[in-house]
């Protein structure tokens, strides 16, 4: 009964600020709204057993990319003139085609009779490691190779250009109402 | 009520279609990187479910960490093109960028 309850809050954590990620009209909120999902996503990971992947959740995307994400929005803030664009043109069919791929999974889940069966809990943190340098040592080294192309990628992209390089300073596009965060 | 895989599921899909409708109705392309990660959890959730539930292994959770990686990596560079684009355009809304070079 109390594990039943912890559930429904988690995934209360989880899909309430969800909703406002996705619907929110300022983009600061929606960053920290991410941020309580992510938590409750960590939560559930705990709730199934799975310790090892629950912390590297928090510690990756709290600690890293969300602190990422706010600081690329704080970053590139514009001035607002004038009230965000209502933008229903694109509200309605993405409200449509989400409620659809919705109903779909969910019939899915429903329709199909899971083999499922509760296994023992226990600490896995030891056995992923072992994993790693045995049996998934070929991903495990491509994703580093990964991490260090990308780390590299993104210095080169946000590299300051020195002066002799640059043909002719960047002009600043000139601001239109629909640059505010919709 | 006795919470079990098809609850997760459940909660993988919602999380899944709201990540879909941040992609497809956000304008700013960081709220469109939020959307992306918010799918990238809902599939994460899933395979860390079906191997508690179903394999009763910890192969699901070693590809959980695997995204999670991914994930940071895809960040780290999107969020290097949102600035570039940014210091390019003076814009961070997706419609109004249209070329590919200033």
């Amino acid at each position: 009964m109390t594990a039943d309850l912890i559930f429904v809050l988690l995934a209360l954590l989880t899909l309430v600020p969800a909703v406002w990620v996705a619907f929110s009209r300022n983009i600061v909120h929606a960053g920290f709204s991410l941020l309580l999902t992510l938590l409750g996503v960590a939560g559930l990971y705990a709730y199934l057993g799975a310790d090892f992947v629950a912390v590297t959740q928090v510690m990756v995307y709290v600690g890293g990319v969300l602190v990422l994400i706010l600081f690329t929005v704080m970053m590139t803030r514009v001035p607002q003139n004038g009230r965000p664009r209502h933008g229903l043109d694109r509200f309605v069919p993405a409200a449509v085609f989400a409620l659809g791929v919705f109903g779909l999974l969910y019939k899915t889940i429903t329709a199909v009779e899971w083999a499922a069966s509760e296994g023992a809990v226990e600490p896995t943190t030891a056995e992923i490691g072992t994993n790693f340098i045995t049996s998934y040592i070929f991903p495990f080294e491509y994703v580093s190779l990964v991490l260090l192309a990308a780390m590299i990628g993104a210095a080169i992209l946000i590299r300051e250009r020195r002066p002799e390089e640059t043909e002719e300073p960047a002009a600043p596009a000139p601001e239109t109402e629909e640059e505010v965060a919709s | 009520m006795n919470v079990g895989l098809p609850h997760f599921l459940t909660v993988s899909a919602a999380l899944f279609s709201l990540g879909l409708f941040a992609v497809m109705s956000r304008r700013n392309a960081v709220g469109i990187l939020m959307g992306v990660e918010l799918m990238l959890n809902a599939a994460s959730i899933n395979f860390v479910a079906f191997s508690r539930y179903v394999q009763h292994g910890i192969d699901g959770q070693i590809m959980s960490a695997f995204i999670i990686v991914l994930a940071a990596a895809e960040a780290a560079v999107a969020l290097a093109i949102v600035l570039a684009m940014f210091r390019n355009f003076g814009t961070v809304n997706a419609d109004t960028v249209q070329s590919l070079k200033q």
